[in-house]
């Protein structure tokens, strides 16, 4: 039994220009507790493939099974009861400007139905999980991006969910609170249980984090492996391509320094 | 001279008049307005629940009710004017058709409003299992909440104006003093003096309004 499963997911667009498939034939396999990586480039259909996992994109065909359960056989009431056990954070945070962190962190719990009240009381404890209760009344756009997305982290938290879908999640951050970030995900990881799914374009979010990786390249999965096998033996060009890419911002980076 | 004690008191009634039928009017356009605004954004096409048809047919009401020029409403309705407040003139009487026209104007600023929300709070909120109720009430109209009362302020100043046309059939407050005084016997100070309490009220309103907003704004440092 898989944890969570896409099974031959596909994924099409209809444009002016016709049909454009986004992906194509997305099958693969997430155990319980790992940290599973999907990597590509722009354009590659990463976001639209975790987004097809919460259905906040419909696919054309296939299915999600989270747990057994097909996610797309769902009601729009059971799908919202699902979703509660499916945390997302995203590139940009997508926090409430007009709210205070402690009440950012606090809408998942009034959502499932705790009073204002209860619900500001129980974030507290997320905000210290995530090492910055001292932000509680502060604003968003008073936090620096680091700070957001422990707040986003905070709030995902607060759900109590089984899987975390990250979506680009630190790539609008610096390397150094990228680093952090990464190690808050993966102190969730082991603290909470929490199975982690990471799209990203970068392979060094891979490298630092990921037990298992699958390239994407085209609306098509390339190749999937653990970490460490494709980092020593990568198999196919996309692979390739993508190290290569990592390799030239690694000296480019000693060039700088 | 025209500062005797009759003007002002008459002037004074005036703005008390304006001001009871802008504040009631408004208020009644919203309880109308925000309804309709929401439905609108909520159905359109890229709203959180797209309704092709619903939509269509509201934005349809919404856009007649807009294009009928004021003057031609404040008539128009006049039998309901009766039916609901027993006569057809004075601020109690103009109440009526002020809500009727401020409802379409409020329904599209809310619209407006709402629709500026970011597309990704709501999907984070969507991602967490809220219902659309939900999204509607602790996202929507929270995250709009400086749009939505920039909206309030814009109103007020619509409906004021408005409510100045209203004097053309005895509508009271400013517009009636500065039709009757000014139109009807020539008395242009009267007019100018009326029309200097209008702009000053408006200014008033829109000052009120734009320090609230600037208040309550979370967004800035």
């Amino acid at each position: 039994m898989a944890f969570l499963k896409a099974d031959r997911l596909c994924k099409e667009f209809i444009s002016d220009d016709g049909k454009i498939s986004a992906l194509s034939d997305i099958s693969f396999e997430v155990e319980k507790g790992e940290i599973f990586g999907i990597i590509g480039l722009s354009g590659a259909g990463k976001s639209t493939l975790v987004r097809c996992i919460n259905r906040l994109e419909e696919p054309t065909s296939g299915c999600v099974l989270f747990k057994d359960r097909s996610i797309n056989g769902l009601s729009a009431k059971e799908l919202r009861k699902e979703r509660r056990k499916i945390g997302m954070i995203f590139q940009h945070f997508n926090l409430l400007m007009q709210r205070s962190v402690l009440d950012n962190v606090a809408l998942p719990l009034e959502i499932a139905g705790a009073k204002r009240k209860e619900a500001r009381e129980k974030a507290w404890e997320y905000l210290e999980a995530v090492g910055i209760p001292d932000k509680a009344n502060a604003f968003p756009s008073q936090l620096s991006g680091g700070q957001k997305q422990r707040v986003a982290i905070a709030r995902v938290l607060a759900s109590d969910p089984e899987l975390l879908l990250c979506d680009e999640a630190t790539s609008a951050l610096d390397p150094q609170t990228t680093r952090q970030i990464l190690a808050l995900l993966r102190d969730i990881n082991k603290k909470y249980g929490i199975t982690i799914l990471i799209i990203t374009h970068a392979m060094t979010v891979v490298q630092e984090i990921c037990d298992r990786v699958a390239v994407l390249e085209g609306g098509r999965l390339m190749e999937m492996n653990t970490v460490k096998e494709l980092f020593a033996h990568p198999r196919t060009k996309a692979a390739k391509r993508l190290l290569l890419i990592q390799e030239d911002d690694n000296e480019e980076k000693e060039a700088v320094l | 001279m025209i500062f005797d004690e009759k003007v002002m008191e008459m002037l004074l009634e005036g703005i008390r008049d304006t001001l009871f039928m802008v504040l009631v009017s408004t208020a009644a356009g919203y309880a109308l307005g925000l309804p309709l605004g929401i439905l609108l954004a909520v159905s359109g096409k890229d709203g959180i629940h797209p309704r092709p048809v619903l939509y269509r047919i509201f934005d349809i009401i919404t856009n007649i009710l807009r294009s009928v020029p004021f003057l031609i409403l404040l008539i128009l309705v006049i039998p309901l004017t009766r039916a609901i407040i027993g006569r057809s003139y004075g601020p109690e009487a103009t109440i009526v058709p002020l809500t009727l026209a401020a409802a379409p104007f409020i329904g599209r600023m809310v619209e407006s409003s709402l629709k500026e929300v970011d597309h990704g709070v709501i999907e984070a909120a969507q991602s967490m299992g809220a219902t659309d109720g939900q999204i509607i009430v602790k996202v929507l109209l929270g995250e709009a909440r400086i749009s939505l009362l920039i909206g309030v302020t814009i109103s007020m100043g619509t409906v004021l104006g408005y409510s100045a046309m209203a004097g053309v059939i005895g509508g009271g407050g400013l517009g009636d003093i500065a039709i009757r005084y000014g139109y009807y016997r020539y008395d242009t100070q009267i007019m100018i003096i009326t029309v200097v309490i209008l702009v000053a009220l408006v200014q008033v309103l829109q000052f009120i309004g734009m320090r609230l907003a600037a208040r309550v704004d979370k967004r800035k440092k």
